[in-house]
């Protein structure tokens, strides 16, 4: 029954059984906050505090906080925004189209992906509400009948759509997450021992007990929703994509944003995720489940999505120049070599030329070189969208008008503030909740541990069935 | 306040645990459940357990966001509130999908889940509802409901025979 592949290698290294992935994952959920989350949590802290004077300021003095001027109406906000979005992709890719390819190495690091998801989405919707100035009067993107004061929304604008994708891909992502969380919730309701830990696990399990025909119902559940989430991942870039090219401003104005920002989503998400997981696999010492496989596999990726992200990029100034329109040729032109070039080559740099060196296989598998090139990838990305933005817009087609933009410290505020949040959030998630699927470790561990398990004497009598060999393969 | 009997079969390898399930339904003893820490595949087919249909449910519940969406759409633009945008028609159908395709797969994905919920009994609790803790973590449980005629000796030899580690008793009050 055990099966050792002579090309792959394990996915769960170090012989764990069973109850020691229940014991690896639970451990840091049940013993107390250790010093190095507690100064992680502090940090986080003060920078979450940095977000609320800044988001304080921005609400009490209004958007003029910001450096936006008349030329560049949007400049760090939707930055933000894009970039946060897009690094909540990765969760889904690993969740749900993993799920849908059968790529069993997604089950280690698909529940701290996920978490990022949630997190990352919650960061950027702050970034459209802020900007609206009055966010108090958020509700108006609602279609309400027009008596609230509006008239109807306009189903015509991508901007409503952004709301109705951003919201549904927030609210399916919760779900998946809390799914998968359900049956680890219940053996962390089992393991408790204290009257706190115990009622609350047991309302976050909702009566889980591992019957098996909730399990069978489960797996169709998770199976339908990755289905369903597969689509809705590329609906939501595709949408905010179209955020730029449905407007009339050379730079934004192309039909190659939609699977151009898909793939550099996914690109900035495996990059976010790598970072985090980095650290999470050493803080908690799960080297055993989120192994160098699963760092070179996610590697592989980042230079896949990369590459596409620098066809783009090409393609782009290609197009530009082929267009034969003076003004989107300026718009680039003035990218490469105007007062941004630096933002532009930033951006070159990082994304196009430092995931290539994934292709030395030292690279690709040293945790070291991983997380200082998944920080240039995370830095190359939020320029990627500065320069879309911020260059495209501060020279329109009046020279007269032509502004530089320049932040200002509550721009800043926000921006570094939303780490702050993001990273309170994932702490207190990787202290309270399981930060590795276990229910979904342990269905893959008797075909891709590459141990022999030890069968208790029983079993060695009877053996194993011949006939039910070929369900488990 | 009714309570039942269970004898409880723990294994503790899942190739075991199939092997035993298939010996048991063979003798005629009819399975009340089978606990796990994860999903087996195969079980289903020893089971006899029956392809879920919250499939059918999705795509219905699929649907019904499609239509409300469409629908949605069309009257509040193109006949409760027409107003031109952009010199389009008031009914600019293809304008209309992306928000249609969202709502299609918001309602597919809730619906399901908690078509899920209520059929599974799944809901916040503060009880325990497991028969033994350590199937949550590395052990298969067998619930036989313990019914009048049935031997109890001769069904402590069934399990261990099979490969059962434990042979166990527990009486759930309802």
């Amino acid at each position: 029954m055990q099966h050792v592949s002579p090309i792959r290698e394990p996915l769960v290294t170090g012989g764990k059984t069973y109850a020691d992935i229940t014991e690896d994952v639970c451990r840091q959920v049940e013993a107390k906050p250790n010093v190095r989350w507690m100064i992680a949590m502090g940090v986080s802290l003060v920078f979450l505090g940095i977000f609320l004077y800044s988001v304080y300021r921005t609400l009490w003095f209004g958007i003029g906080e910001w450096g936006l001027n008349k030329t560049v109406g949007w400049a760090w906000d939707i930055t933000n925004f894009v970039w946060w979005v897009g690094i909540g992709h990765a969760g889904t890719l690993i969740s749900a189209i993993l799920l849908l390819f059968r790529q069993k190495w997604r089950t280690s690091i698909n529940r701290a992906a996920e978490a990022m998801t949630i997190f990352a989405v919650i960061c950027a919707a702050m970034f459209p509400v802020l900007h609206m100035g009055r966010p108090w009067l958020a509700y108006w993107v609602l279609p309400l009948p027009n008596t609230f004061g509006s008239l109807w929304v306009n189903f015509n604008s991508p901007l409503l759509w952004d709301v109705f994708a951003i919201s549904t891909y927030f609210s399916v992502s919760l779900v998946f997450w809390y799914i998968g969380l359900i049956p680890d919730f219940a053996t962390i309701r089992d393991r408790a021992t204290g009257p706190i830990a115990r009622r609350a696990y047991a309302l976050l399990s909702m009566n889980w007990t591992g019957s098996a025909k909730h399990w069978s119902r489960y797996e169709t559940v998770s199976l339908i929703l990755a289905g369903l989430a597969t689509p809705l991942v590329l609906s939501v870039h595709t949408i905010v994509s179209m955020d730029f090219a449905t407007s009339v401003i050379p730079g934004w104005h192309t039909t190659i944003f939609p699977p151009y920002f898909v793939a550099g989503a996914i690109f900035s998400g495996f990059a976010m995720v790598l970072t985090l997981m980095i650290i999470t696999r050493k803080v908690f010492k799960l080297e055993d489940y989120i192994t160098l496989e699963h760092v070179e596999s996610m590697n592989k990726v980042i230079t896949l999505t990369g590459s596409i992200v620098g066809v783009a990029y090409i393609t782009e100034f290609f197009i530009a120049w082929y267009s034969g329109v003076e003004y989107e040729q300026y718009a680039f032109i003035n990218r490469a070599t105007g007062p941004y070039w630096w933002a532009y080559w930033s951006m070159m740099t990082c994304n196009v030329i430092t995931p290539q060196l994934f292709w030395f296989r030292g690279i690709r598998r040293s945790l070291t070189a991983t997380f200082i090139i998944s920080i240039f990838v995370n830095i190359g990305m939020w320029f990627e969208r500065f320069v879309i933005i911020v260059t495209s817009l501060h020279r329109d087609f009046l020279p007269s008008s032509w502004v530089m933009f320049s932040p200002t410290a509550i721009d800043v505020g926000v921006y570094v503030g939303t780490m702050g949040l993001f990273f309170t959030l994932f702490l207190l998630f990787a202290k309270f909740f399981p930060v590795v699927n276990m229910a979904e470790v342990k269905s893959i561990l008797k075909s891709s541990s590459g141990i022999s398990h030890t069968t208790h004497p029983g079993a060695s009598m009877h053996g194993t069935a011949p006939n039910n060999s070929h369900k488990h393969d | 306040m009714t309570s039942k009997k269970y004898i409880l079969g723990v294994f503790d390898d899942e190739d075991v645990l199939l092997n035993a399930i298939e010996k048991t339904r063979a003798a005629g003893t009819k399975i009340y459940d089978v606990f796990s820490p994860y999903p087996i595949h195969g079980i289903d087919d020893v089971l006899g357990i029956q392809r879920s249909r919250l499939p059918i449910v999705a795509f219905f519940c699929g649907l019904c966001g499609t239509s409300f969406a469409l629908w949605m759409q069309i009257w509040m633009l193109g006949f409760d509130w027409p107003m031109i945008i952009g010199g389009k028609p008031h009914v600019a159908l293809p304008a209309f999908i992306p928000v249609t395709f969202e709502l299609t797969v918001l309602c597919a994905a809730f619906g399901m889940v908690i078509t899920f919920f209520v059929i599974s009994g799944l809901r916040p609790t503060l009880k325990v509802p497991v028969m033994d803790l350590r199937s949550t973590d590395d052990k298969y449980v067998m619930a036989i409901e313990l019914k009048e005629g049935i031997d109890i000796q001769k069904l402590n030899d069934l399990l261990r025979s099979n490969g059962a580690i434990e042979v166990n008793e527990k009486e759930v009050v309802k």
